[in-house]
């Protein structure tokens, strides 16, 4: 198992060799693409993370300690950000997931996505991310 | 004739970088940019004549007071209210609105009924559910149609003896339509209604006569004006002003004190309690002297060139949709293209130095009307050009392309 530092370090190199925005954008959007999709039962008002102009769910398991996460949206960029936050925080112990730093986030380019005033939520995921986390850390405990 | 170049050399932040491009800046709607001559202005007051109004006895209290009242007067020839004490200066639109209704909630009773219309801006959505709670009375609305306009025949419908107030904007925010004031107006008279119109998205774009139209009351903001933020105005008829309870206590608005009973100044100071933004007052007045100096209706005139043109060359992408075509309409487009999300389009034109509003604008009960989650809306304003248009256009075609 990789760890989140190490699959953060993986995504500063994948995008350090883009050479401007375009390509940047042209890849989030490839990613969301293989983003592991949220069950459509689970696609309601319970798992909806609020704060983003798109829709964005979210949903996690436990399997053998490890939280899984999956995802879905109703826009394609934001697709993209929640496949990154997922390759990152999925298939790691909640304890990691906790303690773990979001200033990848910045290194790859993203930072405009954490302003306040940017209505996709990347805040509002990340936090939802910890609050799964949080929540299986205590069952584990 | 407009001379566009000589209008964007006044205006400091078109000739800023956005992500590396030149700024397009097609989200006046939202706010307008503010020109050297007003920015000048506020420098002007706070390096010269900065000191409290109405109280002191003092040479800068004086010109400072002379200075806001002056702007007041040409907001209310520019409005051609009948007198400036009709000219009630708040912190803007929505200050406006939620005077008046905080007023009626002493003067509606159980049963009466207010009408609103289905383009309306939540801040004019909000106030009135409060009031009718608090009061008993009813909210009604005008429905809209397809195309983006009121159903008139429904309003007609409603209006009835109980009716006491009907609330529309004059153009819709989210699409542009210009709505049919006058007969909005002339038809709710008919039952001794009133009516108060809230002119935000209008005044960038028309010039409103207060009397010729007879309306009741007329609200707007500085900075959808070229002005600064924090600033507008509410119009009243002052016998209907009278009328009405003051919004807040404080200094400024009383004419005497003592602790059995206070009496209120006159209008307009009833309704200005505290010190209010007297930059931004002052301003004000400097934005509608800068409009009128190129003259409202050479700028109508140039923007429907612009939106022409624009809506000319979006619609030749394939799979854009226009929401809101009403043949009366301002400067603004409201669009998709087939079922991409208006967010990632927007992101995208960001990239390319293009700032466009996405979402649903504040008037969700529109999108919900539409079966859509928001829309991208470009809103033009008279310093936009058609180069920038072309710049819209092909960012919205890369994008596309991007997406698929």
């Amino acid at each position: 198992m990789k760890t989140i530092e190490a699959i953060q370090e993986e995504l500063i190199e994948e995008f350090s060799l883009f050479e401007d925005w375009m390509q940047r954008y042209e890849y989030m959007i490839d990613l969301g693409k293989s983003l592991p999709l949220i069950d459509a039962a689970y696609k309601n008002e319970d798992h909806i993370i609020k704060g983003c102009q798109s829709k964005v769910w979210v949903h996690a398991d436990l399997k053998e300690d490890l939280i899984q996460f999956t995802a879905d949206s109703d826009a394609i960029i934001t697709k993209g950000i929640i496949a990154i936050l997922i390759r990152v925080f999925s298939n790691q112990p909640p304890k990691a997931i906790l303690e773990a730093n979001t200033d990848f986030i910045d290194k790859i380019g993203l930072k405009e996505h954490l302003s306040p005033t940017r209505a996709n939520g990347l805040v509002s995921m990340i936090k939802q991310i910890k609050m799964y986390a949080v929540a299986y850390q205590t069952q584990l405990n | 004739m407009l001379d566009i170049k000589k209008i964007r050399a006044d205006f400091p932040i078109l000739s800023r970088k956005v992500n590396g491009q030149d700024l397009v800046y097609f989200d006046n709607a939202a706010t307008s940019q503010t020109p050297q001559q007003v920015i000048d202005v506020i420098v002007d007051y706070y390096s010269r004549l900065n000191a409290n109004i109405h109280r002191g006895v003092h040479r800068l209290s004086q010109e400072a007071t002379d200075a806001y009242e002056q702007a007041r007067v040409t907001i209310q020839k520019h409005f051609n209210a009948a007198q400036p004490y009709e000219i009630i200066l708040t912190s803007g639109t929505t200050e406006s609105i939620n005077l008046i209704a905080s007023g009626y909630s002493t003067l509606l009773e159980a049963g009466d009924q207010l009408i609103i219309s289905a383009l309306e801006h939540h801040s004019n959505i909000v106030p009135w559910q409060m009031l009718c709670e608090k009061t008993g009375a009813e909210l009604k609305v005008i429905p809209m149609t397809l195309n983006g306009t009121l159903d008139m025949e429904a309003y007609e419908n409603m209006l009835n003896s109980k009716t006491k107030l009907v609330f529309v904007n004059h153009v819709s925010n989210a699409l542009g339509t210009v709505n049919p004031i006058e007969e909005i107006i002339n038809k709710a008279h008919a039952y001794n209604a009133k009516v108060l119109l809230d002119g935000a998205q209008a005044c960038p774009h028309i010039k409103p006569d207060v009397q010729a139209l007879d309306v009741d009351f007329y609200v707007a903001s500085a900075h959808k004006l070229c002005g600064p933020t924090g600033v507008g105005m509410l119009y009243g008829k002052s016998e209907l002003l009278e009328t009405l309870p003051p919004y807040q206590g404080g200094g400024e608005m009383i004419a005497t004190v003592t602790f059995e009973k206070t009496t209120y100044a006159d209008l307009p100071h009833k309704f200005e309690a505290g010190t209010p933004n007297i930059a931004g007052g002052i301003a004000f007045g400097a934005a509608l002297d800068y409009m009128n100096g190129i003259g409202m209706d050479t700028i109508a005139r140039y923007e429907a060139e612009l939106l022409d043109y624009a809506t000319a060359e979006l619609k030749k992408i394939e799979g854009l949709k226009i929401f809101g075509e009403a043949i009366e309409k301002t400067a603004v487009i409201s669009f998709n293209v087939g079922s991409l999300h208006p967010y990632d389009l927007g992101s995208i034109l960001d990239q390319m130095g293009i700032a466009v509003r996405t979402g649903h604008h504040c008037a969700q009960p529109i999108m919900d009307f539409f079966e859509i989650p928001g829309t991208v809306r470009a809103s033009f304003s008279f310093y936009n050009t058609f180069e920038e248009v072309d710049r819209l256009v092909a960012g919205v075609r890369k994008a596309v392309l991007m997406l698929h």
